[in-house]
């Protein structure tokens, strides 16, 4: 006589078991897919960056890799923070303008132009900075330095107005669309609750704003502005296009300045031997310098967890 | 300074639909009201339009009148904002800034006045406003920590001493206490009853116990069907609504015939 033990009602069905199983692989593995790409950039970067590290400065193109490459890192910041400093505000207005005061009828209209804008190849960006807003900057510039040339960030002006200037408001352009998409979802998703507290309390449309909406947002809006900057810190041919590229210098003005993108793409096609590795350690030190960025916004973001409302 | 209101053949539109029809009340001033009825019969939809919170959403509007002490809030050039201002709320759920601290949360609605206080007069007015609302033993320890950390009880409290900061004529609560445990109510039901020596008082209950337990007026509201506007049916001393109304239709809803 054979004895099958039945099993346990309680024991869960194999098949739903596996579905979770199934799932939970799936998502770990395009976690980790993410990692392994990761580390094989990095890995790929440094071996081929350390003979130019490591290389005598008589075969470097500067008197020291880090001589060659400081500049260009400066240079890569200044372009990609003056650009986060004109775009931000614009996209942080019009984000709020889309999610809390146009009618809605207006609303989405601007939303898809706005995120059309992002759809626009870099080099069509890169077209219109040079022959187009370039010569419309020039007398705003020859302006700039006639009333406020006392400041040696506008010196003497460019007379084709392709500065470096004039390439970070184009990439101001160019991260606009990511900035306010990102701004957007995340005022909409201010709870109501919130709003309403502050609107019962007697707050104005603005100060509701200010009460309620922007604090529920400052972390996602620091997310996006560090996704607007990394997609400035590495945009190569619009500022390629734009900037009549030079020695780094305080005068914004004038051509002169270069980004660590627009001097990988401008010298990579004919570069061999030890100059090949110095453009890939400018690329490991593009890589670096983001890290860096994206540490430091984590860090302001977690500084307040306490008071983030996720308690 | 507790003021009177006086809704005067007040409907209330959201759009064309019109959800609220032919209301006429007089609150007394240094009482509690609570507005009873079955859901959707615009108990809630009627609180709002006593701050114009009703307002926020899109094409809401009201013909008829509101007085505050004989002023209509839907006067020509009344500025909803300063009737918020004097006219103020407590919603279902607790609603603490949640990046606020306690403390912040408490001044919130005062610096909305732009005035600027000093730290003893800030300090002051948090004290007093905590104590108000029955939470000063509880967190004047921690007046610095956040406001979503408290429980929901305190929260609700909290809620309240933010709304008594700005010494409004009245206080409306919406639900106050549908979010909370019994013990927590009870401290609600409590400061309720303190609050209406300085203060207008109108609070909108699913609770019979609590209206009972707490007004010293009740209004009965009901509506005939889906998509017919509600009424006010009766209104009257809580204790004839609850033993012996006039109409048929109150009977049945306090004594759990319907709704």
């Amino acid at each position: 006589m054979t004895t099958v033990t039945a099993p346990s009602p309680l024991t869960a069905g194999e098949k739903g078991r596996a579905g979770d199983k199934f799932f939970s692989g799936l998502t770990f593995a395009a976690g980790a897919l993410i990692l392994v790409v990761l580390l094989f950039v990095t890995l790929f970067l440094v071996v081929n960056a350390y003979p130019a590290l490591v290389a005598s400065p008589a075969e470097l193109t500067g008197e020291s890799f880090f001589s060659y490459v400081w500049p260009l890192v400066l240079g890569t910041l200044l372009a990609a923070g003056l650009a986060l400093l004109f775009a931000t505000p614009v996209a942080i207005g019009v984000a709020l303008f889309i999610s809390h005061v146009a009618p809605r009828k207006l609303a989405k209209p601007v939303g898809y132009v706005i995120d059309l804008l992002a759809a626009i190849p870099s080099v069509v960006y890169g077209a219109w900075g040079m022959l187009f807003l370039a010569p419309l900057l020039v007398p705003i510039y020859d302006w700039l330095h006639t009333y406020l040339g006392w400041i040696p960030l506008f010196g003497d002006p460019s007379a084709t107005g392709r500065t470096i200037l004039t390439a970070s408001i184009v990439l101001a352009v160019m991260v606009l669309p990511i900035i306010t998409a990102l701004s957007r979802e995340i005022f909409v998703q201010t709870p109501k609750l919130h709003e309403e507290a502050a609107l019962a309390l007697g707050a104005t449309r603005w100060e509701m704003i200010k009460m309620a909406v922007l604090p529920f947002a400052r972390p996602g809006v620091i997310s996006a502005i560090m996704l607007g900057l990394g997609r400035a810190l590495g945009e190569t041919m619009a500022v390629a296009l734009v900037l009549s590229s030079g020695a780094l210098g305080w005068n914004l003005l004038s051509e002169g300045n270069n980004t660590i993108p627009a001097e990988i793409a401008a010298n990579f096609p004919e570069a061999s031997g030890l100059r090949y590795n110095e453009l890939i350690a400018a690329g490991l030190a593009l890589f670096v310098i983001t890290l860096v960025v994206n540490l430091a916004a984590r860090w302001i973001v977690n500084r307040h967890k306490e008071f983030s409302g996720a308690n | 300074m507790a003021k009177r209101i006086d809704a005067n053949d007040l409907n209330v539109y959201y759009g064309k639909f019109l959800a609220v029809e032919g209301v006429n009340i007089n609150i007394e001033p240094r009482s509690v009201t609570a507005f009873i009825g079955p859901s959707g019969c615009g108990k809630t939809t009627f609180l709002r339009t006593l701050n114009r919170m009703h307002e926020v959403l899109p094409g809401a509007h009201v013909k008829g009148k509101v007085l505050l002490d004989g002023d209509d809030i839907y006067g020509p050039g009344v500025d909803p904002v300063t009737v918020r201002s004097q006219v103020g709320m407590v919603f279902q759920r607790p609603n603490p800034f949640p990046t606020m601290s306690i403390k912040e949360n408490v001044l919130a609605g005062f610096k909305l006045n732009g005035k600027r206080l000093s730290k003893s007069d800030a300090d002051a007015i948090v004290e007093k406003s905590l104590r108000g609302a029955n939470l000063w033993n509880e967190v004047k320890d921690r007046l610095d920590k956040p406001g979503s950390g408290l429980s929901g009880g305190q929260q609700q409290r909290l809620c309240i001493a933010r709304t008594i900061a700005v010494e409004p004529s009245v206080i409306l609560m919406d639900e106050p206490c549908s979010a909370l445990d019994p013990i927590s109510t009870l401290a609600v039901e409590d400061l309720i009853n303190e609050l209406k020596n300085e203060y207008t008082v109108v609070i909108v209950t699913h609770n019979m116990q609590q209206a009972a337990r707490v007004s010293d007026k009740t209004a009965f509201f009901n509506i005939a069907g889906t998509g017919k506007p509600g009424k006010l049916i009766e209104y009257a001393e809580t204790s004839t609504i609850f033993n012996n109304p006039v109409e048929q239709a109150t009977e049945d809803y306090v004594s759990g015939r319907f709704g």
